[in-house]
């Protein structure tokens, strides 16, 4: 079992996200912790990209905002990391694109992830069909490479799960990341269908924003991943964020544990 | 194990969130049957001959083959193709693929105009539902043909997101993709993009390489020496090559917008300066900074002001089968008035970057020898952009 995988030993899990950066990379060092502190047990970092097509207009903004420069070079965002380690030992995961991983080059990415304590990467243009270039580095450095599955995936979605490791992010509604109110009834059944295939535990995610809606998702998932919910209290907040978000988390994290 | 497909050597591929993958692949299974169904193919050809005005004119140029004193000149001229550019042979082809999907939909992203206004039009013959994504930056910009989408009966989207210009509105159209593909299709005006599109979009537009081949030995007994065509994401010269490509002494040039040169930050001159990415779909040659953020670019051309190329080109370019040149604004512009004056054709400032590469190249060949260049649009959306360009007040 990896690290990450780990991470969701008991069920009921929470994994939160900020992206790097927004509104400044201290902050995001506070943020982190801060969300670990409230209660997530896995802390997803996102590293921004110029275009990313698979985020919703909350977290496309906090891109913007990060990206404020044009330029964030990955050594700005991987010293973040190290101070991050020294203050919380909460599962890191970054999510990108994988453009930024190619320039970066991905033996060297790998290795620094590695180095740094970075525990997986989830790249949302890195479908099951081309992952085959990056998961030799993968593999070598020991990153799990966490995999996407969709309410569309259908029968992508045994071979998909035989080769996950850290954990699988269920997708809960087709489109980008985002708010939303109602969540479809085929999840309970995709989760089943995933395990049938993969002893990694399952986290659902995409439009999650309320306490009652990840304890409902929780009934049948491992872990509930809430993005633009986190980042929307950065923007509102900004460098004041790190005490909203604590409490957030610990009001979903609370609400999860309740049943 | 994971297998890729759709790859030009490297490049290419299927780089989307996991919401595309089976749509796209399905995509792919439906388009390679349609192409070996004659009933499809009928279809196709009826519709590009009687709709779209096909075969579209090779013409020889014999003013300017005799002004520039060099090689003969042949202008193949899908500016006279209905619509005013050759966008419309793509957007058949994929409205038909749709309509054999079972799509009631049509969306597509757009510049500064041309492929909305084409996939406006054939949704609008299909009678099928189009929305538009397009940059607000543009639709500022290019009201006249908002105007025009609209009288087709599309609904226009401003994209308010990134820096609101084309690659902003193929984000959005990506992501409307994904959310709505079950009676959606998305209608990719470039060969660019995830598998199976630069395939698709080489297919439908290599109808141009077809004619241009047949017309030329029909006209001189010869294959021409070299074919040029301006390179924005790619479609037009794509096609205009195609049919080319084994022919291995025909030179295959691709003329891309250096906007105000290319060793500025001004320039959308992806081959020459751009580096091996990810994005959109595919990988390719991109412009991008170190860290691989997608650099803003910048032609008088919004046709070819994209920070990417189709891989087909980038895989022709590294296997030096093409070679890519650029054409800066004012050359673009001054080719744009010389062909108006010399020939009578005002051609679109996209289709005036390969005129201005072929005022250079034709003086240094020999009489004898042929150059066949596809003027890929007309030029009456640019007149107003070109009077301002030269300080005239058209009183807007």
């Amino acid at each position: 079992m990896s690290k990450l995988s780990d991470a969701f030993t008991g069920r009921h899990k929470l994994v939160g996200f900020v992206t790097a950066n927004d509104p400044d990379m201290a902050t995001t060092v506070n943020n982190v912790v801060a969300l670990a502190e409230g209660g997530a047990d896995v802390v997803e970092i996102g590293v921004p990209f110029s275009d990313p097509i698979a985020d919703g207009p909350v977290i496309q903004r906090a891109d913007l905002r990060a990206l404020r420069d044009f330029d964030l070079p990955m050594k700005a965002i991987f010293d973040a990391v190290a101070e991050i380690r020294t203050k919380t030992a909460v599962p890191l995961v970054f999510l990108t694109y994988l453009n930024i991983v190619l320039q970066y080059g991905y033996d060297e990415f790998c290795r620094d992830c590695k180095k740094y304590g970075v525990d997986g990467l989830i790249i949302p243009d890195l479908p099951y069909e081309e992952k085959g270039e990056l998961t030799p580095y993968t593999t070598k450095y020991e990153i799990d490479l966490v995999p996407l599955i969709t309410l569309n995936s259908g029968d992508r979605i045994k071979p998909i799960a035989k080769d996950a490791s850290g954990f699988v992010y269920l997708v809960s509604s087709l489109g980008v990341t985002g708010e939303r109110d109602h969540f479809s009834d085929q999840l309970s059944s995709i989760v089943k269908q995933i395990k049938a295939d993969t002893t990694v535990p399952v986290a659902i995610g995409f439009g999650v924003h309320e306490p009652e809606q990840a304890r409902q998702l929780a009934e049948f998932a491992d872990g509930v991943i809430i993005g633009s919910a986190f980042v929307k209290i950065v923007e509102k907040y900004k460098t004041d964020a790190p005490k909203y978000l604590k409490q957030f988390a610990n009001e979903v994290k609370s609400a999860m544990l309740t049943d | 194990m994971s297998k890729s497909n759709g790859r030009f050597a490297e490049y290419g591929g299927q780089y989307v969130p996991e919401t595309l993958m089976n749509e796209l692949n399905r995509m792919a299974k439906v388009y390679e049957e349609a192409k070996n169904d004659p009933e499809f193919q009928e279809e196709l050809h009826s519709l590009l001959n009687k709709y779209a005005n096909r075969p579209s004119l090779l013409y020889h140029a014999q003013r300017m083959s005799d002004d520039l004193g060099g090689a003969q000149i042949y202008f193949k001229r899908e500016d006279l193709n209905h619509t005013g550019a050759h966008k419309i042979n793509n957007v058949i082809g994929q409205a038909l693929l749709a309509k054999r999907m079972g799509k009631k939909r049509l969306i597509a992203e757009t510049g500064a105009g041309q492929h909305g206004v084409a996939t406006a039009t054939i949704a609008a013959l299909f009678g099928m539902e189009c929305e538009i994504y397009m940059g607000k930056e543009d639709t500022d910009r290019q009201k006249l043909n908002v105007y025009r989408m609209e009288l087709l009966g599309a609904k226009v989207h401003p994209v308010t997101s990134g820096s609101m210009v084309l690659k902003d509105a193929i984000n959005a159209a990506l992501q409307e993709f994904a959310k709505r593909s079950d009676d959606t299709f998305y209608v990719m005006g470039s060969a660019t993009g995830p598998h199976p599109y630069p395939t698709i979009v080489r297919d439908f537009q290599s109808v141009i390489s077809k004619e241009s081949r047949e017309q030329i030995l029909e006209d001189t007994g010869k294959l021409p020496d070299a074919v040029i065509a301006c390179v924005g994401g790619g479609s037009n010269a794509i096609g205009s090559f195609a049919n080319y490509i084994n022919d291995k002494d025909v030179k295959l040039i691709g003329v891309e917008a250096a906007g105000k040169g290319v060793d500025t930050d001004l320039t959308a001159a992806t081959i020459e300066k751009g580096r091996l990415g990810v994005f959109h779909g595919m990988k390719s040659l991109f412009l991008q900074n170190d860290t691989g953020q997608i650099k803003p670019v910048y032609s008088i051309s919004a046709g070819l002001d994209y920070p990417g190329v189709g891989p087909e080109h980038a895989e022709l370019a590294a296997k030096h089968r093409a070679s890519y040149v650029g054409i800066t604004d004012d050359e673009a512009v001054d080719a744009f008035e010389y062909i108006a004056k010399e020939e009578g054709i005002i051609a679109a400032i996209e289709s005036c970057h390969a005129v201005a590469y072929v005022q250079k190249l034709a003086p240094k060949m020999a009489k004898d020898q042929i150059i066949v260049c596809t003027l890929s649009g007309r030029g009456d959306k640019d007149v107003a952009s070109i009077a301002k360009y030269r300080g005239v007040d058209l009183n807007e």
